[in-house]
């Protein structure tokens, strides 16, 4: 069992958990993720690990409420226990001094983008960072952004915080001021990172995003987060889950996450009965 | 008296009712028919039968105990070689090992040392607990070893380990033991209290198991040396699905056997959404390859109410790798057999989802490496089939975690750990590793019979390296 040390919501249905887990803790490095299972009848769900701890043996996750597990695990408390977290899995960014690299986050995706961000600005990098969410109450880890971040844009959709607009708003501003980047790292909805690689590729910048498809072993072992990148088809458990975003098929990576739509929808339904 | 030429038949779920659930099929001998069964054993001084068995079952002996009705003594007989009988008397091929070799064949029917196998397992749960064929073990003074993976290699390198006086941890990735015997084999074959049981009694020997480790990640090999352990063995399984490499088999509704076999084993899909693990079927199912685990998902997929269920193969009958047993189970649920059939391209629907599958027959040519004939395409033979499901049972190739993080250790031409046969030994001092990721996919008793093997090697190792 993994003790959940402390818990805090960020935003209305997102959270974050200090969870002790020395073993992960002591191994993890920018960009791996976990797979967690909340109860015994659960479901293996891989989440990104926001931070680590490793002289207490903390890894903190930052996750959305968007399905059945994610909506259980958001009912656990303070002293609460997951009953499984494996980690840390897939291979750790390689992150180097490049010059000036720009961080772009969606929604909780910023979660994961925050440990790659830093330890991009660790290595002297210029850092300018765009984080976006729908609203305002949605939008998290400004002030942790802001901390590690030369320049730190933020954008609303309905405009109640920051620019009104979108996160490739103004990084297609930023590029196209004739600002020199290097390097454009990008994590959020798949639509957001598809629409960012779009904005990048005519500047030719190269682009790293970080894939969220459905997983069940997390390990190599099935296949279900197999991807097209570059025409070749890919695990992104075992050799993701970064990849060069200009080679990534993110049409196919939106329709495998449809995969089990119906189920989800089913599953909620019973465990809002359950619930009463 | 004269000896029955025919063996005892086992009871079996009838196909009707068993397609409607995931109860074991095969109901298992009762005490009279086990005796009778046994009495058919000639008792061969020169044990034909022992020479086939990779884990070394002195079979006659323990036949001969049930046949006197004294079970105890049988499976006592039965331990002393083998930890996990109640597997092996389930999934094993005795067919082509212990049982081909025996004389009664040669006129009749062979012994069902299988059968017999299994049922001397069950009696000993149904009557004791804890089991009498408990051993007590010496101090654990002899070293430490880490075994990785809790599959049928680990789990046999670890109870043989314990049982000689190591003090053992083995190390397992997913969140429950067993590896393949919980997430590939599903419960109408091997029936996951069974594997409970057998896993329980290894850990009653002293083995300690941890979940949620992948070795490679939350701890290297490097690092378990340095906590101490002084020899480390690898039995991290098959690893890495093979696809077709073929257009559109990354449609939705195509999965890897491993994907499909693991939801529904591991995570209980079947029972969604008691259980959180979905699984999403089709009616019209088309399972790619012609192995044990594509008999399972193709059983697996009836029972989760698909209308037609096919078995889609390059080559033809005969070249079929799955047990006899398994196919004519299979047959009788009402699977259809497309044989000399191969997938060329797979076609969806405006939402991704497969609805077709363009296929080409095949003729057999003439043998190729495997000794078995090539499948040679026939022109314009192509054809299309309709399908809502698709499930590639075609193999698995090895996982290049630990490889990649243990510099030096020697891979085969296929990505798998080159060993010594006989004893398991890598390139890497003081690291063994058998089972599928050194010999490639192979069965349960084969993986069992490397650890075994990995294990006394491991013992000379160590005793010989604290003598000096």
């Amino acid at each position: 069992m993994y003790p959940i040390i402390s818990k805090k919501t960020l935003a209305e249905g997102i959270h974050h958990l200090d969870i002790l887990s020395p073993l992960v803790a002591s191994h993890a490095q920018p960009g791996q993720f976990v797979i967690i299972r909340v109860d015994n009848n659960g479901e293996r769900i891989p989440l990104t690990i926001f931070n680590y701890n490793r002289q207490k043996g903390i890894v903190s996750i930052i996750f959305q409420e968007v399905g059945e597990t994610t909506e259980k695990l958001a009912l656990l408390k303070e002293g609460d226990s997951l009953t499984d977290f494996l980690g840390p899995l897939g291979v750790a960014m390689k992150e180097e001094f490049v010059g000036t690299v720009v961080s772009v986050g969606g929604g909780v995706g910023t979660a994961s983008l925050f440990p790659k961000t830093r330890a991009f600005k660790e290595l002297g990098n210029r850092m300018i960072s765009i984080i976006g969410a729908r609203t305002k109450e949605l939008l998290i880890l400004e002030e942790e952004m802001r901390g590690i971040s030369d320049e730190l844009y933020i954008t609303t959709d309905d405009g109640s915080y920051g620019r009104k607009g979108l996160v490739t708003d103004v990084l297609k501003e930023i590029l196209s001021l004739g600002e020199k980047v290097n390097l454009v790292v990008a994590v959020g909805p798949v639509i957001m990172m598809k629409a960012v690689c779009l904005v990048t590729k005519p500047f030719k910048i190269k682009t790293l995003v970080s894939l969220n498809p459905v997983m069940v072993d997390g390990t190599g072992m099935c296949g279900s987060c197999r991807v097209s990148v570059g025409g070749e088809t890919k695990f992104t458990c075992v050799h993701g889950p970064i990849f060069d975003g200009h080679k990534v098929d993110f049409e196919e990576l939106m329709r495998r996450n449809r995969r089990f739509l119906k189920e989800e929808k089913l599953a909620i339904k019973h465990f809002g009965q359950r619930k009463g | 008296m004269k000896t029955q030429k025919k063996r005892q038949p086992m009871g079996k779920q009838s196909p009707e009712e068993r397609v409607k659930n995931f109860n074991e099929v095969a109901l298992g001998y009762s005490h009279l028919q086990a005796v009778a069964e046994a009495q058919r054993c000639l008792g061969c001084k020169k044990k034909p039968c022992v020479e086939g068995c990779p884990v070394e079952i002195d079979i006659p002996s323990f036949i001969h105990f049930i046949a006197d009705g004294d079970f105890n003594s049988a499976i006592k007989k039965m331990k002393e070689k083998n930890n996990l009988p109640a597997i092996c008397g389930r999934v094993c091929p005795q067919e082509t090992q212990c049982e081909i070799l025996c004389v009664l064949g040669k006129k009749g029917e062979p012994e069902a040392i299988g059968r017999l196998e299994r049922f001397v397992a069950d009696w000993e749960t149904e009557n004791f607990n804890p089991s009498p064929s408990k051993i007590k073990i010496d101090q654990k003074n002899k070293g430490r070893v880490a075994v990785v993976g809790s599959g049928p290699a680990g789990l046999t390198c670890a109870a043989d380990l314990a049982r000689m006086g190591y003090a053992v941890k083995v190390f397992e990735s997913l969140h429950e033991t067993g590896g393949v015997l919980r997430y590939g084999i599903p419960e109408f074959r091997l029936p996951k209290g069974v594997v409970n049981r057998e896993v329980e009694y290894v850990e009653s020997l002293g083995v300690e198991i941890v979940t949620n480790v992948l070795v490679g990640r939350s701890i290297t090999i490097e690092e378990l040396f340095k906590e101490g352990f002084q020899a480390i063995f690898i039995g991290t399984g098959a690893g890495l699905p093979m696809f077709l490499r073929v257009p559109g088999e990354n449609l939705n509704g195509i999965y890897s056997a491993n994907e499909f076999l693991t939801r529904i084993n591991l995570g209980k899909a079947y029972l969604f959404p008691k259980y959180d693990t979905p699984i999403s079927i089709g009616e019209r199912v088309a399972v790619i390859g012609a192995g044990n685990v594509s008999m399972d998902s193709a059983r697996s997929s009836l029972r989760l109410g698909a209308k037609e269920v096919s078995i889609v193969y390059r080559r033809s009958e005969v070249e079929m790798p799955a047990r006899k047993e398994e196919i004519e189970n299979a047959r009788e649920e009402g699977v259809v057999f497309h044989l000399l059939t191969n997938p060329l391209e797979f076609m969806g629907d405006e939402n991704g989802w497969v609805k077709k599958m363009k296929c080409i027959r095949n003729r057999l040519g003439e043998p190729d490496e495997s000794g078995r004939r090539r499948p040679v395409p026939i022109p314009h033979s192509e054809f299309i089939m309709d399908v809502d499901t698709v499930v590639i049972a075609i193999g698995q190739s090895p996982n290049p975690l630990i490889p990649q993080t243990l510099p030096g250790l020697k891979l085969g031409r296929r990505g798998n750990i080159q060993v010594d046969e006989e004893t398991g030994k890598t390139d890497i001092e003081g690291v063994f590793a058998g089972g599928d990721i050194a010999s490639g996919a192979a069965t349960v008793i084969a993986a069992m019979g490397a650890g075994k093997h990995a294990a006394r090697a491991i013992d000379e190792y160590i005793s010989k390296k604290t003598k000096v």
